[in-house]
């Protein structure tokens, strides 16, 4: 069963798998999407309560959860919304200042 | 041991679907392939088959259910006619595409309008680029075996492609004739079970089916895609030598009647063919050299091996029995003269449509056809490319 | 199970990042919310209508989901989702599927694929009795092809094909009541809800759908930032005002028996949801005060309707 890490747009058609299926699970995960954020969101941990607020309302995953606590984004995949910065109630998320 | 019944077409594809057993089937009626369902209906209430049988609200759906069971794991089929076949025409690509070898039974019936019933080819013709492969019969003992090595066909992992099943609507579906059926345990043991190495259900893996491919993919999908029809006909041959040693009954992509010095010859399908020999038979009787080649397999399109049995003819009529509306001839006729085109030697051509909405086909109609193929090989002027039979004339 | 947020992002997600949908859309938030929906031991066969979340979520080679997935067409996934529940029931019957194994049959699609051109195989798949439950996430427009007005816009929205202009005021009717319809279908379970506070009210009503015998339907006002014109950040912000205004209420029907799951503190008036939202801006101008009055009339009336149902 093909992978979909060997799956790219150089590959010759013999090697596309067959009705174009894929047999492995969350393959996105290899596209970053980070890559699309205009601009950041920043965690700053000192103001976090670990209510987890933000964590339900990413579309994009990217705050880890373990053992019941965040931690940093995930910046390959967070495209920068902004939708956890007005979810959290203690100001514990901002938008990180870019040059 | 053969078991000598008598049976419409529409019985005969349906006993062939109770002996085997199916996992899923969706229907939605229409006429005439409606009494499929309808006898499996019973065997499902007889408890002679363990099949799902689910009543859907469409033919789009029927199609669309039997391609969710099958990348489920099962083994699919449905049935349909005219219209309904129309409404499953993009389903019929999603299953192609993502090769899901669902079966599907047409019984050919005319396309509105006028609204008609009756058989023509204006069904499944149109569907013909649809990525199915086609198998036509000339009668209940064709339609019957047909269907016993669809599934074969189908699911062989170097085609992985659906296929139809097409009888002529109520001239077979309806006629009730004589045929040998096969014991149950026999064509259990033909068939096989289906078991893909991937689908929804499984444990061990997930599968996704059906993405949005790029450009960067789409062609080499497609190529793929095209590789497998040709792939078909070698598996095509290989389950029709194991039909014939398992059951004695043999096929080819195409019958060729009297062909071997024919001068003359008509290439046609289905239940026409029966009618057309009869008028070889009685023009060999009289010393004319008359033949014809009836199509059996038109997805996909044998071309080489039906130019190659054309090539010592002087003319051939190809009868249409649908109307593309091109203004240059049917379906069947575009395929055969594209298939000849690069001969040394080729025969004249003509085109005929004939025999829409159910309109009469008879030995005479034949003969004359014939007639019109002697004087085009002794002139060696064919006259109009493309005509029209049987229709009334001011 | 009392709900515990703690406990419900401590579960590995399902569907997973990298899925190619905008900054900011509900959808994402959506599939995570359904698939924590489904008990860690069981699996589940997503089906999926042509539509944003689709050509996203899965373009080859990369699927967002963890379960297995299948995308056919855009009117069909209900009927495609039929045939998966029926190869269930069969081999589970054959003894291909072990007894003690638990698959759910999952469809989503968008208010284009759900109310409009998939409306047929969704209310035949109803009727038919399959086990599967059906998440509409409804944002109200064709978004894919790029908000057009679909029959679940509501009325005065600015789309793409009722634009506002010198003689129009946007959309000219009311949303479809596609909840209702439902309903009416006999469905033993059939909700309404959003995205607010902890998820509580998205995960129980997705949870019982999921867990409840035979078909049941979810319907999730799902903000766009890009059809309805608002920064991405907002959306939560737009959710709530939905709901307070009662424009979007929060409700359940389990077996017939309706039940209000959130009535707002203070009822608001439809400004604050319509006022959030570039969609609705025409309606501000002077002379079209009478497309909010309107508005405003139509949102009571329905929610007097339900307050009734719920009694």
């Amino acid at each position: 069963m093909k992978k979909a890490a060997e799956i790219n747009e150089q590959i010759p058609w013999q090697e596309v798998t067959v009705g174009c299926e894929i047999y492995e699970p969350g393959t996105s995960r290899l596209t970053k999407t980070g890559e699309w954020r205009s601009r950041t969101p920043e965690w700053i941990r000192e103001k976090c309560k670990q209510c987890l607020l933000c964590a339900p309302f990413c579309p994009d995953a990217s705050i880890p959860v373990e053992d019941g606590k965040r931690g940093e984004f995930d910046y390959d995949h967070c495209k920068g919304c902004g939708i956890c910065i007005k979810a959290c109630p203690f100001n514990a998320i901002t938008w990180r200042e870019d040059a | 041991m053969s078991i000598r019944e008598r049976l419409s077409g529409n019985e005969a594809i349906a006993t062939a679907m109770r002996q085997i057993n199916p996992d899923v089937f969706a229907m939605f009626p229409i006429t005439p392939s409606t009494e499929i369902p309808q006898y499996f209906a019973q065997y499902v209430a007889d408890g002679k088959v363990d099949t799902e049988f689910i009543c859907v609200e469409s033919e789009h759906s029927s199609l669309s259910a039997c391609l969710g069971a099958e990348a489920a794991g099962c083994r699919a089929v449905t049935a349909t006619s005219s219209a309904g076949l129309s409404f499953m025409n993009e389903v019929l690509y999603v299953a192609a595409s993502s090769r899901l070898p669902v079966v599907l039974a047409v019984s050919c019936r005319a396309l509105t309008g006028p609204i008609n019933i009756n058989h023509d080819y204006s069904d499944s013709m149109a569907e013909r680029d649809s990525g199915f492969i086609q198998l036509y019969a000339e009668n209940n003992q064709e339609v019957y075996d047909n269907y016993l090595m669809a599934h074969r066909i189908a699911e062989h992992p170097d085609v992985r492609l659906p296929l139809m099943v097409c009888e002529d609507g109520f001239i077979t579906s309806h006629a009730i004739e004589n045929i040998e059926l096969e014991e149950d345990a026999a064509v259990k043991a033909f068939v096989g079970e289906y078991r893909p190495e991937n689908y929804l259900l499984k444990k061990e893996n997930p599968l996704a089916v059906g993405p949005y491919g790029v450009s960067g993919y789409y062609m080499e999908a497609r190529v793929a895609q095209a590789h497998a029809m040709m792939n078909a006909k070698k598996v095509i041959l290989d389950v029709a030598a194991d039909f014939e040693k398992t059951f004695g009954r043999s096929y080819g992509f195409f019958e060729s009647y009297r062909m071997e010095d024919a001068e003359l010859a008509m290439v046609i399908m289905g239940s026409s063919a029966g009618t057309a020999k009869a008028a070889v038979d009685e023009l060999r009787a009289e010393g004319v050299k008359a033949g014809l080649v009836k199509i059996r397999v038109f997805r996909p399109f044998p071309g080489e091996e039906l130019a190659q049995v054309l090539s010592g003819c002087k003319a051939v009529a190809v009868m249409d029995k649908s109307e593309g509306f091109s203004a240059n001839g049917g379906p069947l006729y575009a395929e055969t003269a594209g298939a000849c085109f690069n001969l040394e030697q080729r025969p004249k051509m003509v085109d005929i449509v004939f025999g829409l909405g159910g309109r009469d086909f008879t030995v005479e109609a034949a003969r004359s056809v014939y007639g019109r193929l002697e004087q085009i090989a002794r002139t060696g002027e064919t006259g109009p490319l493309y005509t029209h039979m049987g229709q009334r004339e001011a | 199970m009392a709900y515990n947020l703690k406990e419900e992002m401590n579960k590995k997600d399902r569907f997973n990042p990298g899925h190619r949908l905008c900054a900011g859309c509900g959808a994402g938030i959506v599939c995570r919310a359904m698939m924590r929906a489904v008990d860690p031991e069981d699996r589940a066969v997503i089906c999926n209508a042509t539509g944003c979340l689709e050509v996203s979520s899965f373009q080859y080679p990369f699927t967002a989901w963890d379960d297995s997935y299948i995308h056919t067409a855009f009117e069909n996934a209900s009927a495609t989702a039929s045939g998966v529940e029926a190869a269930y029931n069969v081999m589970k019957r054959k003894g291909r599927i072990p007894e003690g194994e638990k698959v759910k049959v999952l469809v989503i699609g968008g208010d284009g694929g759900t109310y409009d051109i998939g409306f047929q195989s969704l209310s035949g798949a109803f009727e038919r009795g399959h086990d599967l439950t059906y998440f509409c996430y409804d944002n109200n427009a064709y978004m894919n092809t790029g908000t057009q007005r679909s029959s679940a816009t509501p009325r005065f929205a600015n789309a793409t094909t009722t634009p506002a202009g010198t003689e129009s005021v946007g959309k000219k009717q009311n949303q479809k009541d596609l909840t209702q319809i439902m309903v009416a279908h006999g469905s033993p379970y059939v909700a309404q809800t959003t995205m607010f506070g902890n998820m509580k009210d998205f995960h129980e009503k997705a949870h019982r759908a999921i867990y409840t015998q035979g078909p049941t339907f979810v319907n999730v006002l799902t903000p766009c930032p890009r059809g309805w014109q608002y920064p991405a950040e907002d959306l939560l912000a737009i959710c709530k005002a939905a709901i307070d205004t009662c424009i979007w209420p929060l409700y359940e029907v389990v077996d017939g028996e309706y039940r209000l799951t959130y009535e707002p503190k203070k009822k608001l008036p439809v400004e604050e949801f319509m006022s959030k939202q570039r969609r609705f801006k025409h309606c501000f101008k002077p002379g079209n005060e009478w497309t909010i009055a309107a508005a405003q009339e139509y949102v009571d009336k329905k929610w007097e309707d339900l307050l009734m149902k719920c009694k």
